[in-house]
Order: structure tokens, then C-alpha cells, then sequence
């Protein structure tokens, strides 16, 4: 498992940021000459390139890799602000597009002992854990601070296969092997149409059911969802619309 | 402002873990909570690595349920026993380098005055003797002759637990221990008496078996620092590992040690007697506040 692979440090020959194991201490993606994309690119696998590229290339290998999972953070967890309540709503519809996606949060970083609940949460010191006991090949992290980013996408790339994606909404992070930067709610709203327009550009069907907690526990029922789904925004923030938030192209009206 | 930020978004709340909806629900923050009441809510801290039966993972717990506003308290610690238990609590912690959490929580506080000139957030340091009155020492000190405002709480197991026994300032005179075979030579240091000269608006001296006790300390010192000065409570929390003594027998001998070197004193200043008198309805202070105004006329 943490063989290391010395080939992907040949030199003279650029660092390609692949899925791992690449074993115990794998080097900062910034330290191999990765570096962080300008605005409006993204990168694939360290490579800098067109956003609307990395978005596809993003909405293939969640559509296509094994048990795809959504870790949201803490940004978009709590309700800290008008903004964190929009942006979470955006997720959900991310998640919305992909059939049989998990849903599994990592509300906060606090180191856990003597043990986390791998089903229920991603904890940033030991996100190995939870991507080998639900067999996450693909997923997507958002709304996480950017020093345990850093952390987490290190570790997974270090102890597991799985392919990282981190939708920032800072500069971008080069330790995923796919990464867009400025994240904000209406181009998380872009990323779902993206995904939804390769889904149907693949043939594959929307998703009928609800995403699922780890281990395919079920964490909402089918109703709820829908209701989450069908009825937007306007079913979550309670009464006055949010002071100074404009709205979005494709954005249901505050009522 | 609101308690929206203890909450999830909407949307999120079913796929939160338990633990975190357990917390939302039943959990302290918003709340007036008591030692008391322990087992009618969630607490903050239920689970941690530290060794079985040892009182400072007892005192720690006490000192969380007593805190008064936890969803607007930060944590400063650092090396040592406590940060385990202290930084897997649900409410942020801040890890400072060994030695320098008073400089931490000094910038911390005042970058927080700045930033939420309205609100009172609370910053409490919570370290370990050797931490505090050894390698930190200098730091802690300043921190009170500049009169920054947010409580230090020493965990004085009266030894170095978490790296195997050495002996801190705090150890008593002629203590053998596994890394100091030939017994200290030097007396315990008096850091209460300090932190009054230093200036230290309210200073306490605390063992875990009293929780009602840690309780009231905890409250006093956390909102006399919002306004008035810095605080200090230094409480007796025995490491049953250095120390040899059987899990069974750790509150016996708090109880003991209770009676002999640590019993329970409590200085407040005037200013601070006034301020917890006036704005937070102590009564008995309250009324001593108009007795020296009296006296003075
Ligand atoms: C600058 C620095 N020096 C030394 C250490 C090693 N160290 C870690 S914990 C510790 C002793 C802790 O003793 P104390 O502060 O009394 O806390 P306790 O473990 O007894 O609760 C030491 C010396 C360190 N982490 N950092
Ligand atoms: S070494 Fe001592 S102070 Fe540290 S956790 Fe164990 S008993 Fe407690």
C-alpha cells in the first residue's frame, strides 16, 4: 500500500499529480513545481488549464469512478452567514447530478480519539480511514479552510487510490489532482450544470434516489429530498432574502 | 447577534453526523448549563486519549460545562497532557508552541476586541505547570503586567506527565521522581501570590473534587477578564502516572492534598468584586461593593 512510486519523480520530466498510494510523506505538489492556477483555469493534474476543461473533466470522473462522495466542510456546514446558507444549497445541488454520490461532512478538524465514525464523517486527520472503509475512489472536497486541505488531500494521496477534487473558493489547491479556484455559489451552480449536461452527454440517467451517508447508509429519505430539490432556496432561508446578495442567473427567488 | 453559527445549514442538517446533531440539539451553547446538570445534555468534551482516572481530564470536563458563553470561547494550549483531551473539545482551540500561549492569547484577545468590538469573546489559556511556570513562565507574566484581558487555568500535576516525569517549578521540595532520581531541591512556586502582584484581578486555587466549586471559579474568572483584568486559577490535578497513585484512590488523595498545599483560597479585587456585583448580579459582592463605597464616604 505505501510503496512509493519512484517513477513519477523522474527528473527533467514535469510531476504529474496522479491518484495514489504514492506512499508514506508524499512531497507538497508545490515543492515538485506545481503551481497555483490564474483566474478562470483550473488545474488537471497539475497541469494549469481552462476551467471549463477541469469542470468536465471533474463531472466525468465523478459520474464514472467508484462510490463518488462529496465532503463539505465547515464553510459550507454551519450557518455562519447568508453566504454559507447559499453556498450549501449549491452543493446540494452538485449532488443533485450524480447518481449514487455519498454525502459525508467534516464538520470541523478536531483531532478524534479513540476513534471516528468512519461512515458518518471525514475527519482531516485521518481521512484514509474513511475513504478505505467506504471504498471511495473519487470525491470531491468544498468548503474546507485551506491549511487542512492541504493536510487531508496530502494523506489521501499518500494511503489511498482515491482521485481528490477541490472546488476552492480561494486560489485553487495544488495538491488535487483536480482543482477549480473562486468558488463561489454561482459557479458552484455552473459546476452542476456542467455535470448535468456531461451526465445526459454520457447517457446517464438522473439520479433517483437520494445520496447516501458511508457504508450506503440512507440520511434522507426520499421525501426530503425532493423537497430540498423541488422547492430551492426559497424553502430554506426562512422570510427576508439575504441583505446584499444579489441574485443569481438560474436562482430562485427569496419569497 | 444570533446562535445560527452553532447550527447547520439548511439543507445539511440530516447529513451531519450524530454526534454534531446531538450537539445542535442538546448541546450547551446559547444555554446557562451546570455542573449539576451533567447528564441532561451534550457536552463538549466526552471522549479523550488521556491516561484512565486521570483528575485532569475531571477538571478539564468541569472546566468546559462552567464555562459561560462557550460558543464564543476560544482555547489556547499547548504541549502537554491537557491538549488532548482539550483540543478533540467541541469549540475552538488553539495550539501554542510550548512556552508561548500568554503571547497567543494576548494577540488572540486583542485581534478579537478589534474584530467584534461589540461581543465579548472569551480566551482562555489552559496549560500544564512546566508550560506555564517554566518554559512559558516569562510569557504568562507579561501577559499580566500588560493586563491582557482572558484567564489563564494552570494544570498543575506538579510534575512534566506527558514527557515522562521531569520535575517543573511546581513540584514540591525533595519530590523523587522518574526523571529527577536525586529529589528537587527547590520549593514549589508560589505563582498565586505572583499573579496577585503581577496584578491578576481575581486568582483561585482549586482541586477537581468540588465541581460546584471549579464551577463558580471558572464563571468568576472568564467574566471578570472580559473587562476588568487578567484572571488565574490554578488547580490540582494529579497525575496518577508520575505519581504512582492507584486509579481508585485519586480524588482520596485531592482530598488530601486539599487539606495540606492546595486549599481552596480565592482573591478578587475590588474592582472585579464591583464588576461582578454591578453587571453580573453577584449579590454577595454586590452589596459589599456599596458597603466600601460607605465606608469610604
Ligand atoms: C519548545 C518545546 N520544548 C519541549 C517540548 C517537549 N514537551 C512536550 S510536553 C512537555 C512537558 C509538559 O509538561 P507540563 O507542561 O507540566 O504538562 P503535563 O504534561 O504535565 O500536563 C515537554 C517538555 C515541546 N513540545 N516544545
Ligand atoms: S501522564 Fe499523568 S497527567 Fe498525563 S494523562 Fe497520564 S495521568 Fe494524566
Amino acid at each position: 500500500m505505501y510503496q512509493k512510486r519512484e517513477h513519477l519523480y523522474k527528473r527533467d520530466e514535469p510531476y504529474v499529480l496522479k491518484p495514489g498510494p504514492e506512499g508514506y510523506v508524499p512531497p507538497a505538489a508545490a515543492s515538485m513545481g506545481i503551481e497555483l492556477p490564474d483566474p478562470g483555469e483550473g488545474l488537471i493534474y497539475g497541469r494549469k488549464t481552462n476551467e471549463d476543461a477541469v469542470m468536465e473533466e471533474i463531472a466525468k470522473q465523478m459520474l464514472t469512478g467508484k462510490n463518488p462522495t462529496l465532503f463539505p466542510g465547515p464553510l459550507v456546514l454551519w450557518n455562519w452567514n447568508d453566504h454559507a446558507k447559499i453556498k450549501a444549497h449549491a452543493v446540494l445541488e452538485i449532488a443533485n447530478e450524480i447518481p449514487g454520490v455519498m454525502i459525508i461532512p467534516m464538520p470541523d478538524y478536531r483531532p478524534k480519539y479513540p476513534k471516528i465514525e468512519p461512515e458518518e464523517e471525514i475527519n482531516p486527520n485521518h481521512p484514509n480511514l474513511t475513504i478505505w472503509h467506504n471504498k471511495i475512489e473519487v470525491c470531491i472536497f468544498v468548503g474546507l479552510h485551506c491549511h487542512y486541505a492541504n493536510l487531508t488531500l496530502k494523506m489521501i494521496r499518500a494511503g489511498t487510490n482515491c482521485l481528490t477534487v477541490a472546488v476552492c473558493a480561494e486560489q485553487g489547491h495544488e495538491d488535487a489532482m483536480l482543482t477549480i479556484r473562486d468558488s463561489d455559489d454561482n459557479k458552484l451552480r455552473r459546476l452542476a450544470q456542467v455535470i448535468r449536461k456531461v451526465r445526459e452527454s454520457m447517457g446517464i440517467p438522473a439520479p433517483t434516489r437520494p445520496p447516501y451517508g458511508g457504508g450506503k447508509r440512507e440520511i434522507v429519505t426520499p421525501e426530503e429530498w425532493a423537497k430540498i430539490r423541488s422547492q430551492g432556496l426559497s424553502s430554506l432561508t426562512a422570510g427576508t432574502p439575504p441583505k446584499g446578495m444579489p441574485m443569481r442567473e438560474g436562482q430562485m427567488p427569496h419569497l | 447577534m444570533s446562535l445560527d453559527y452553532v447550527k447547520s445549514t439548511p439543507g445539511f442538517e440530516k447529513f451531519m453526523p450524530k454526534d454534531y446533531r446531538d450537539l445542535i440539539d442538546h448541546g450547551p451553547f446559547g444555554k446557562k448549563v451546570s455542573v449539576s446538570q451533567v447528564g441532561t445534555f451534550k457536552e463538549i468534551m466526552e471522549e479523550h486519549p488521556m491516561c484512565a482516572g486521570c483528575a485532569m481530564t475531571l477538571f478539564i470536563r468541569l472546566s468546559l460545562i462552567s464555562l459561560p458563553n462557550p460558543e464564543d470561547t476560544i482555547i489556547v494550549g499547548t504541549a502537554g497532557c491537557g491538549r488532548l483531551a482539550i483540543s478533540q473539545a467541541a469549540i475552538p482551540f488553539v495550539y501554542g508552541n510550548y512556552g508561548d500561549t500568554n503571547a497567543v492569547a494576548s494577540g488572540l484577545k486583542r485581534g478579537l476586541m478589534t474584530r467584534f468590538p461589540d461581543k465579548h469573546k472569551d480566551v482562555v489559556v489552559m496549560a500544564g505547570d512546566g508550560g506555564l511556570a517554566d518554559i512559558g513562565f516569562s510569557m504568562l507574566m507579561h501577559s499580566w503586567f500588560r493586563k491582557e484581558k482572558f484567564t489563564t487555568v494552570m494544570l498543575d500535576n506538579e510534575v512534566y506527565g506527558n514527557t515522562g516525569g521531569q520535575e517543573s517549578g511546581m513540584t514540591n521540595i525533595g519530590s523523587v521522581l522518574k526523571m529527577a532520581p536525586l529529589g528537587k531541591k527547590f520549593d514549589k512556586i508560589d505563582m498565586p501570590d505572583l499573579a496577585k502582584t503581577a496584578g491578576c484581578a481575581y486568582v483561585a486555587m482549586v482541586v477537581p473534587n468540588n465541581p460546584k466549586r471549579v464551577e463558580q471559579c471558572i464563571k468568576k474568572a472568564v467574566l471578570i477578564a472580559r473587562e476588568v483584568g487578567p484572571t488565574y486559577i490554578q488547580a490540582y490535578t494529579s497525575c496518577n502516572i508520575e505519581y504512582a497513585i492507584p486509579t481508585d484512590k485519586v480524588m482520596e488523595d485531592a482530598k488530601n492534598v486539599e487539606n495540606d498545599r492546595y486549599q481552596f483560597k480565592e482573591y478578587i479585587s475590588d474592582e472585579a468584586k464591583q464588576y461582578l456585583g454591578e453587571k453580573w448580579g453577584y449579590k454577595e459582592y454586590a452589596k459589599k461593593a456599596i458597603q466600601t463605597t460607605e465606608v469610604a464616604k
